[in-house]
């Protein structure tokens, strides 16, 4: 038999917090909680593997079509596993006047891992603007923002804390 | 040329942030918090409309329309329920002001929210938050909660008989739901496909219903119109822009970050003023300035003097848009900063349309080719003939596509190659980018 989806104890919290998040949408409207539905997926799983997308159709009527559709268009969602840390790095016109490419440059030496690639620990990628452009540059590990990265000592105090 | 002191002006949006406990509904008491609220709900509805109008308060997203004309827009004699959406997903490249609205005082635009929906008849608000804002997130939903906890959402608005729910709904990366259609379709559990209008959200929105869609900022500005009252908050703007605004400098300037200005501040006080901008880092010069966000068309250094105001910058043929003000400085390739922008357009178009769809990818392979040396001399005429193929320039808003996307994209090719065309055509000349491998300024350690 395949490995379940989740522990009983995932299933218990995405079948409560989903009842929760249904509360703030019309009864006939059950697929408008798509988004929050597979952000709360991928909070427990750490992506969204195939199973839990067409768990989360049965859930909200839709066909699982449907969620994979969603799922695909917006970014945040990885629907391949990602690398412990994804670290998005802004490269957007902003970061750029201040040295975001360099910076980016600099990663990819310390980290051992191109932008656009993944290892077991690391995924290395270029965003776009994420709001922080007067502490430029900028980048995010997973969801947490670091930014006014003008050193490499800044840049390494951040990641000597990564295991 | 004009002194680099910019006029001053009252702080109504940003005046507690960085004081203790500021996004506290305690806080926010203590400066007379919800008192606006308590006044409009004395008011008729109509009369809460009618003053948001006479303010002159324009929406601060990016399109600056009047926002009581907006309301009025909403049907009065619907049957259906009516929402309002807030689009707090903050994506044009340069902007980061609502962002801190929400982290430093996110009462201050709730309490915009319960007058809004007073106004409107609405009892659902939902709140659209960009995905990647974990700490906005976390402030706004410790704000929400505690307004229900203090009777001001949920079953009876400070004791009267209206109800008030107020959702946060967090976005998952994509610009493109930041445009007020793609956010509701998002909002509907789908992907950001914008869809045509009219019908216009006000009557045709959320689940088919009457939506007003409003900017973070513009109902944060809410509040101040009934403290005040609207004539005085009209006379802090301009003419036709009632009001302060926010803007956000970034790039090449000595102290970027969000000030909250008079509107008839021009772009070169902005930069000058020791308060504000603080001037141009040592030995550099300003060589370029985008005013209102990556898609609004780009001015020269000669072309500053010009009020950050709504109707000013339209006759200079750019636009407000949404308080991005990006500065570029002479040791900055123009061509790697267009590509640099055509490249997120390109990232961010939803596919819809055919020229947003192919021209935005295929600027962007034109302007990389210049800047590697390998553009040949008609590649600059095609650059110009795919973005007016997306949307024509001069003036503003000629675009063929569904959403504004497709404008966006194309005003920044049209307005850079119409002021640096000699530094694109040096590039295809030369064969190679005049930078050398150094095509940014760059601070720090980056330099
Ligand atoms: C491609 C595109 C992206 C947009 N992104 C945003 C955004 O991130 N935030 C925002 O408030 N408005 C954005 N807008 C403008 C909205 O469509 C809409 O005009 C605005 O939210 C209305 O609010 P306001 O009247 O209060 O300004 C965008 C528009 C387009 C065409
Ligand atoms: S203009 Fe571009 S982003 Fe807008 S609907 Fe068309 S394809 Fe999508
Ligand atoms: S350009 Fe990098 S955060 Fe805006």
């Amino acid at each position: 038999m395949a490995e379940p989806l989740f522990t009983p104890e995932q299933q218990k919290t995405f079948d409560t917090e989903l009842a929760e998040i249904l509360t703030h949408y019309p009864p006939d409207r059950k697929s408008a909680a798509m988004l929050p539905a597979v952000r709360l997926l991928q909070s427990l799983k750490g992506w969204c593997p195939p199973e839990g997308l067409t768990l989360v159709a049965e859930r909200l009527g839709v066909t699982k079509e449907r969620a994979y559709e969603v799922a695909s268009f917006y970014v945040m969602y990885h629907l391949k596993k990602p690398g412990k840390y994804v670290v998005d790095v802004c490269t957007n016109l902003s970061c750029s006047l201040r040295g975001a490419e360099s910076l980016l440059g600099y990663l990819e030496d310390k980290l051992g891992v191109h932008a656009g690639e993944s290892t077991e620990q690391w995924t290395l990628r270029e965003t776009e603007c994420l709001a922080s452009c007067g502490t430029a540059p900028c980048l995010q590990i997973n969801e947490d923002h670091f930014e006014n990265l003008t050193s490499r000592e800044k840049v390494d105090a951040v990641f000597a804390k990564l295991k | 040329m004009t002194s680099p002191a910019a006029p001053a002006v009252e702080k109504v949006i940003s005046r507690a942030w960085g004081t203790p406990h500021s996004h506290t509904l305690a806080e926010y008491r203590k400066r007379g918090g919800y008192e606006a609220l308590k006044k409009a709900l004395e008011m008729a509805p109509q009369a809460v409309l009618e003053e948001v109008k006479k303010s002159n308060l324009r929406g601060r997203g990016g399109a600056g329309f009047p926002t009581g004309m907006k309301w009025s827009f909403v049907p009065k004699d619907s049957p259906k329920p009516k929402y309002l959406a807030v689009n707090g997903d903050e994506s044009e490249p340069g902007t980061f002001k609502d962002r801190y609205i929400l982290e430093e005082d996110p009462h201050l635009m709730l309490e915009g929210i319960a007058i809004a929906a007073w106004a409107l008849d609405v009892h659902t608000c939902y709140v659209y938050l960009r995905g990647e804002f974990k700490f906005a997130a976390q402030r706004l939903q410790a704000a929400i909660d505690e307004a229900y906890r203090e009777g001001i959402f949920g079953k009876k608005m400070l004791g009267k008989d209206f109800e008030l729910n107020v959702w946060l709904v967090r976005g998952a990366g994509a610009y493109i739901c930041g445009e007020e259609t793609a956010l509701l379709e998002s909002l509907e559990g789908k992907k950001g496909w914008p869809r045509l209008k009219p019908p216009f959200p006000a009557v045709v929105g959320l689940f088919g219903c009457p939506t007003v869609v409003n900017n973070v900022e513009t109902l944060a500005s809410v509040p101040p119109i009934f403290q005040r009252g609207a004539d005085w908050y009209a006379k802090l703007g301009t003419e036709k822009s009632g009001g302060t605004r926010l803007i956000c400098l970034s790039g090449s300037v000595n102290r970027p970050g969000v000030y909250e200005i008079s509107m008839a501040t021009t772009l070169r006080q902005l930069i000058e003023d020791p308060d504000l901008g603080g001037g141009m880092p040592a030995g550099r010069k300003v060589k370029a300035v985008i005013p209102g966000g990556s898609s609004a068309p780009v001015l020269a250094a000669d072309e500053l003097d010009v009020a950050l105001e709504f109707e000013a910058l339209k006759v200079k043929q750019t636009m407000a848009g949404s308080g991005g003000v990006i500065v570029m400085d002479d040791r900055t390739c123009m061509v790697r900063s267009l590509w640099r922008v055509a490249r997120f357009y390109a990232e961010e178009s939803c596919g819809q349309c055919t020229p947003c769809r192919e021209g935005t990818p295929w600027q962007t392979r034109l302007l990389r080719k210049i800047e590697e040396g390998r553009g040949e001399p008609e590649d600059l005429e095609m650059l110009l003939n795919v973005a007016t193929s997306i949307a024509p320039y001069p003036p503003i808003g000629l675009g063929t596509t569904i959403c504004a996307l497709g404008d966006a994209a194309a005003l920044p090719v049209h307005s850079f190659v119409a002021r640096f065309r000699a530094e694109f055509e040096a590039h295809i000349h030369e064969k190679r980018c005049p930078f050398g491998d150094r095509p940014w300024g760059h601070f720090g350690d980056w330099a």
